[in-house]
């Protein structure tokens, strides 16, 4: 009666191979794969090596965080947390983390999402200044422009704009 | 309080109503949200989760739409607490296994659910009956608003609310519905449905979320992409998917009738049958039976039987909740005995199918039996 279940990688084949991973704290995993992606995450002889929190978050075995320069392992300064422990759990120690690992984050979190730019809901203290940020941005675009194209005029009126708009976000943060 | 005596009788949540109810069982958003300055439960120490559920608890009871609501640290509940909290969809099975230092506020009418050091500090839900997903995300964002002026949260411009695990980065929104599909099992329609909202992005799974079977022909679909688009660019997708699923099942019910009566009723009748007259049944084939049995009240078989006397036994017959009835700890096997008596008890005024005559015509096409 129950569906037939697919592939957690590609979603297309059904799946054949059943993993569970028992973390250290006794939570359990689970991924789902076909014969061809168990294959492809070298998983028909090694089960032992196999890097579980990179494959549920979408990644292949190659493309884990980077380690920081000199190959010394990043440590969150905030919370210490390494990133091996993010590939033992697949999650972060703290909000401060994602500026600690950013970079080796942004190539994960462009396969996971619809894109790396946060456009929803922000809480309303931050909305305003957000808000000032994007118009602010939206109008240097045209003021260029018009500069290129030799609208002084216009450039005038819009060097106004942006001036009114940044002194008051100073006076805010002031 | 007794979680037992706070929580509605199944009785009156199975009459709880919504629109398109007969596919759609509920809707659900949540929000995940963590404080500034603290590591992520999943990361944090004991005592500095107890300090911060001392600090998330009274903000979150003191909200408006927590009057009278139930609150409790997840130690003072029970195993048997916790797994009926779960046969309700009231918590996460992670949330289940969390001991001191993470909490539970849940209103009267058990239309919000706030975890506290879930996997992020805060899990805040807002549940409907039936197709709402528009007014369930109404009703968090404005809980979730009243909350921020209390709480500092974890935000950046660029990433929006930040989560333990990155898959929930951005709105840290999950919208999901149950639905339930037996038109589209029965004519093993379910897997194209799956991987065709699978490849819009949409995770498909089973009765309790992540990892779980769909049993009694119930699936959830939810969003797993958080970051990116806004909230009600998230919830748009949904309804328009979840109002072509319901198309579809609609339709995979009408053409089981026109082309295959008999197998419809071979299913409808045998579950009526082993439902109302077994003497020892499991949890499991319950929900499958129970799944045919509403099938068929939806199809006007079971004549003056009302759909919530089968969604009360989907509540009442699963282990927690069968259990919590007596003092003495069952077995399984004891369970299946008292969920057999229980069954027959509940259906003894149910009817058999009421079944249309078949033309001769749809008998030949059901030859394949």
């Amino acid at each position: 009666m129950s569906a037939k279940k697919m592939c957690s990688v590609c979603k297309e084949k059904p799946a054949t191979v059943f993993l569970t991973n028992i973390t250290a704290d006794e939570k359990a995993q689970k991924l789902d794969l076909c014969d061809d992606c168990a294959k492809a995450k070298g998983l028909d002889n090694n089960l032992a090596m196999f890097p579980f929190a990179d494959t549920m978050l979408g990644l292949g075995a190659s493309q884990e965080i980077e380690t920081g320069s000199g190959g010394v392992e990043t440590r969150c300064p905030r919370c210490g947390f390494t990133q091996a422990d993010f590939k033992k759990s697949g999650r972060l120690g703290c909000a401060e983390c994602y500026q600690t690992f950013a970079e080796g984050l942004s190539g994960l979190l462009k396969t996971m999402h619809k894109g790396t730019q946060h456009v929803g809901k922000a809480p309303e203290a931050l909305r305003e200044s957000r808000d000032v940020t994007e118009r602010v941005k939206a109008l240097q675009k045209k003021l260029a422009r018009a500069i290129e194209d030799e609208k002084f005029e216009q450039a005038a009126e819009l060097r106004d704009e942006i001036n009114r708009l940044t002194p008051r976000r100073t006076a805010k943060c002031a | 309080m007794q979680i037992h005596s706070f929580l509605s009788p199944p009785a009156e949540t199975a009459r709880r109503h919504g629109p398109n109810d007969r596919i759609v069982m509920s809707s659900r958003v949540r929000l995940a949200r963590n404080v500034r300055g603290f590591a992520f439960p999943g990361w944090a120490k004991k005592p500095e989760r107890v300090k911060l559920l001392e600090l998330i608890r009274p903000a979150v009871e003191g909200l408006p739409e927590m009057h009278e609501a139930f609150s409790e640290t997840m130690d003072n509940l029970t195993p048997l607490d916790k797994q009926v909290l779960v046969e309700r969809h009231l918590i996460s099975r992670e949330h289940a296994a969390k001991t001191a230092g993470s909490g539970l506020v849940l209103n009267k009418e058990e239309t919000f659910s706030v975890m506290i050091n879930e996997e992020d500090h805060l899990r805040m839900q807002a549940l409907r009956p039936g197709l709402q997903l528009r007014q369930a995300w109404t009703a968090i964002d404005q809980l979730d608003s009243a909350l921020e002026k209390k709480l500092d949260y974890a935000f950046s411009n660029e990433l929006g609310y930040l989560t333990a695990c990155p898959t929930n980065l951005g709105t840290g929104i999950r919208v999901s519905a149950m639905l339930h599909l037996p038109g589209l099992v029965l004519a093993e329609h379910i897997n194209p449905i799956i991987q065709s909202v699978n490849k819009l992005g949409l995770a498909v799974r089973g009765l309790y979320g992540e990892g779980t079977e769909a049993l009694g022909n119930v699936f959830q679909v939810s969003n797993q992409m958080t970051l990116g688009e806004t909230e009600s660019t998230i919830v748009e997708r949904l309804e328009k998917v979840l109002s072509q699923i319901i198309e579809h099942e609609e339709n995979a019910r009408q053409t089981l009738m026109e082309q295959k009566p008999k197998v419809v009723y071979n299913h409808i009748g045998r579950a009526y049958g082993t439902l109302a007259n077994a003497h020892s049944i499991t949890s499991k084939e319950t929900m499958n039976f129970l799944s045919l049995l509403r099938l068929g009240v939806d199809m006007d078989v079971f004549p003056g039987v009302q759909r919530s006397l089968v969604d009360e036994l989907f509540l009442t017959t699963q282990p927690a909740h069968l259990q919590r009835k007596l003092s003495d700890k069952l077995t399984a096997e004891e369970r299946d005995i008292l969920r057999a008596d229980m069954l027959r008890e509940c259906l003894k005024n149910v009817s058999r199918p009421v079944v249309k005559k078949i033309e001769p015509s749809g008998l030949d096409k059901s030859s394949d039996l």
